[in-house]
């Protein structure tokens, strides 16, 4: 009796972990996640992509726009390492430019369609009465090919980097829903949920302190695989020539204009193609090693 | 204390020195110096509380540790000479099910889902014997009439989730041992399953040990179960063995404190005399009905009737008893009167006023006197809030200000036996009986005039369980608050409870003193429900028989 007793009651002293530590802890989860093996190389890539964006107007060796006829489809040399186009516009500078539209249609679509999900799905989990109605016109977006709606969309308003960004956010949005309305169903029966019922609390409060922060992790990695599928769906809508128009460099949009001089000229289709293909896969690798660690019970066994 | 005399000249089992360490370093074995015999014909109990390493040696004599997690790394497992740790896993493979064969606590999840429980059986003639299809079914056909399954030929073309839970374990066993092992090993296998089914399932798992003289390895935390069915006793605690004996010393005269602790923190079923209270009533429900209603798609509404025409009273001070099977509607009744259910029919007052008939704000402000102490330690603290926060979230609901209500969170803290400064921690790390501590405290902090508590020590250990028992006892003395505790355990009941309601099918069976209901059942319900107790012809408190 006396021995349990004194392990109950000085328990709470053996436990001890102060929140400074809990801040290590994370740091060296992320180190042991990321610090190795391909998803460091994925990091690298994307930081590589990153910074070409960001210092594009300093990295760049020419006008990404500017047309010279006399030029056109030269081939490597000093001021075009990556040679020109049918235009004569440098193609190094143009996929310079291109990691822009791509990092930003990717970040915006993910934010967006995250926060946008974010909200419908808690209201459908919560609120049970609306919950039909919401989720099946969910699935009336999910019935549509994402392509479709997208350059459904486009053709209603015209292209701008703002129609193509919500074209591509829009059909994302239904998945980002069902997962936070998962995740809420399942929170829903809680008991530590049912207690803030029991305490009176208010349900902003019980949403805000003791649901939502359960959809953070679940929704970063959705997050990244968003990022993902929006820059191929940017690059696929522009090659299709429904997306930007060629005054915004995009990597699909060059490529589809090389697309004609493919067998004289591969580079065309090449350089913008490599980019986005590593892209993608650092981002996709990311995502999976942030589930991973985000998600124990879907890791791999090893 | 891990030699001991070998009281058979061929035992079934031996196990010697047993030490399974964590696979990935750790600073102290999880099962250390673990040696026991048993025999032909015996059952071993192995007790111990949670964490003891009970299930890691079972796991370890089966071959079924995780390799990436556990490792044994010293000693034998002899199973008639020859050593299983050392043996190869297809040898392993030979020898489940044909020598030894193991059942689990939840037999739903021991039982593949998607295909019927007679091909199952069947699988394991078809794996380990030469019978051809007509024998095996007729061999699985006569075990399932061999365990007492009704109609063999329908349990046969059952799916698992169409049988009760005291079925599908007579069919787990029946898989266990269709080929007569020699060695059982049982993981807690009726903790799972009201105490009616579990007496059932412990007589069978008796007979047909007398039938097929297997050596039984029985792990349980039920001291009562212990009582009924031991030959011998091993009890563990770290991970080591404490102490070793056959059950009658174990019982009587157990050598080591920590066996006597273990057996006196265990409730007798005779509640101690207590005087009629006469306070005021702070909580009446009248004719609570509870109807859940499930819509389906192009079929009628689907409606179960959980609770028919509950009435009862709690006065202050009282605890007041709640007792029945699983699926009798107790929990239900502790979650309208909290108010997580909205009630069918009937009317529920607090301190004499009707909920139903209050205002919205009003309501809000009588819900605040009922408070609930949830079963699941781990789950009624929400992980990502420090418990000062979780304490004071229902004060400052109300508009109290998070400094006043701090500083009583302190106070209530230490009232439920816990350090002041611990305010700034996170439930993780607590442990159990210290989280429901915590939940206590903070079902407090609203200063309630009824505490609903549904099995609030249900998860514990033992040890832990007397003193949450206790706590509960000192609180309603100290705040004069009534009790409402709902228990499936009667010695849990008889240990704290005032007086006792029985239900069984949504229905009140039996009410009064605990005293007269636990020790004159009227009701045919009420002493079945007695009879099937495990250990109660034991009283654990004074170690000797009742």
């Amino acid at each position: 009796m006396k021995l349990s007793a004194q392990t109950d009651a000085s328990g709470a002293s053996t436990r001890e972990d102060a929140p400074a530590s809990r801040r290590a802890l994370l740091l060296q989860r992320l180190w042991s996640a990321f610090g190795r093996g391909p998803a460091l190389v994925a990091v690298i890539i994307l930081a590589l992509v990153t910074l070409m964006a960001l210092l594009a107007p300093l990295l760049a060796t020419a006008d990404p726009i500017a047309i010279a006829p006399a030029e056109r489809l030269s081939g490597a040399s000093a001021i075009h390492p990556l040679g020109t186009d049918a235009y004569g516009r440098d193609i190094y500078s143009r996929v310079l430019y291109g990691a822009r539209v791509s990092l930003l249609v990717g970040a915006g679509a993910a934010l967006v369609s995250v926060a946008i999900g974010l909200v419908i799905g808690v209201v459908a989990g919560y609120f049970r009465a609306i919950d039909t109605v919401i989720m099946r016109t969910m699935d009336g977006i999910m019935a549509i090919p994402s392509i479709l709606l997208a350059i459904a969309l486009i053709s209603l308003t015209g292209a701008s980097l703002l129609t193509v960004l919500v074209a591509i956010t829009v059909p994302e949005i239904p998945r980002v829903v069902r997962l936070v309305r998962s995740v809420i169903l399942n929170v829903r029966s809680e008991a530590y949920v049912e207690a803030a019922v029991t305490l009176g609390s208010p349900v902003r409060r019980i949403l805000m302190r003791h649901m939502v922060p359960n959809t953070v992790a679940p929704l970063i990695v959705q997050g990244t695989f968003v990022f993902a599928s929006a820059i191929l769906t940017e690059a696929t809508l522009s090659f299709l020539g429904a997306g930007l128009p060629t005054e915004i460099p995009s990597w699909g949009n060059i490529m589809s204009e090389g697309r004609a001089y493919f067998q004289l000229y591969p580079g065309l289709v090449l350089w913008p193609g490599i980019a986005l293909a590593l892209t993608l896969l650092s981002v996709n690798v990311l995502g999976d090693v942030l589930r991973d660690m985000l998600d124990p019970k879907m890791a791999k066994r090893t | 204390m891990t030699e001991t005399t070998v009281p058979f000249r061929n035992p079934v089992i031996r196990v010697r020195d047993l030490t399974v360490s964590l696979t990935q370093g750790g600073s102290r074995p999880v099962v250390q110096n673990v040696g026991f015999d048993i025999g032909p014909g015996e059952t071993l109990c192995v007790v111990g509380e949670s964490g003891s390493g009970k299930s890691v040696t079972a796991f370890s004599i089966m071959g079924l540790l995780q390799a990436n997690a556990l490792q044994p790394t010293g000693g034998e497992i002899l199973l008639e000479r020859e050593d299983l740790l050392r043996a190869q896993p297809e040898r392993l493979r030979q020898l489940r099910s044909t020598r030894m064969s193991m059942i689990f606590q939840e037999p739903m999840t021991a039982l593949n889902p998607v295909e019927k429980v007679g091909r199952q059986i069947e699988e394991v003639l078809l794996l380990h014997s030469r019978a051809n299809a007509a024998e095996r079914r007729r061999l699985t056909l006569e075990m399932l009439e061999t365990v007492h399954l009704p109609d063999p030929e329908r349990i046969y073309e059952s799916y698992p989730h169409q049988l009760s839970g005291g079925q599908r374990q007579r069919v787990v066993i029946c898989m266990a041992l269709i080929l007569e092992p020699e060695l059982l090993i049982a993981d807690e296998p009726t903790t799972a399953l009201d105490v009616t089914t579990q007496q059932q399932i412990l007589t069978l798992i008796r007979e047909m040990q007398e039938r097929q003289n297997t050596a039984v390895l029985f792990i349980t935390h039920d001291m009562g179960v212990v009582a009924d069915i031991a030959d011998r006793v091993v009890v563990m605690k770290d991970g080591r063995i404490v102490e070793i004996a056959d059950k009658e010393t174990i019982l009587r005269s157990p050598a080591q404190d920590y066996t006597r602790m273990l057996i006196s923190s265990v409730p007798s079923l005779v509640p101690e005399p207590r005087a009629p209270l006469r306070t005021e009533t702070v909580l009446s429900v009248e004719g609570l009905c509870k109807t859940f209603r499930k819509k389906r798609f192009l079929r009628p509404v689907a409606e179960v009737q959980a609770v028919t025409d509950v009435h009862l009273t709690l006065r202050r001070n009282e605890i007041l008893g709640v007792v029945g099977q699983s699926g009798s509607g107790k929990s239900t009744v502790a979650r309208c009167i909290v108010g997580l259910e909205e009630p069918s029919a009937g009317t529920i007052s607090i301190c004499g006023e009707r909920l139903d008939r209050a205002g919205t704000a009003a309501r809000r402000q009588m819900r605040r006197r009922i408070q609930m102490v949830f079963q699941d330690p781990y789950r009624s603290l929400n992980p990502r809030v420090k418990i000062g926060r979780s304490l004071i979230e229902g004060p400052t609901n109300f508009g109290i200000p998070a400094e006043t209500a701090l500083k009583r969170a302190g106070e209530l803290m230490e009232l439920v036996g816990l350090p002041k400064g611990v305010l700034d921690r996170y439930p993780h790390q607590f442990s159990g009986g210290q989280r429901q501590r915590i939940c206590i405290a903070r079902a407090l902090m609203l200063e309630p005039a009824v505490l609903v508590a549904d099995e609030a020590v249900s998860a514990l250990d033992v040890s832990v369980q007397e003193q949450v028992l206790e706590l509960l006892n000192e609180i309603r003395t100290e705040t004069s608050v009534g009790i409402v505790f709902i228990t499936h355990d009667l010695r849990v009941a008889a240990r704290i409870c005032d007086s006792i309601f029985v239900m069984n099918d949504g229905r009140i069976v039996e009410y009064g003193p605990a005293e007269r209901v636990l020790a004159r059942p009227e009701e045919a319900y009420t002493q079945k429900l007695f009879e099937a107790a495990p250990g109660r012809h034991w009283d654990f408190r004074n170690f000797c028989p009742v």
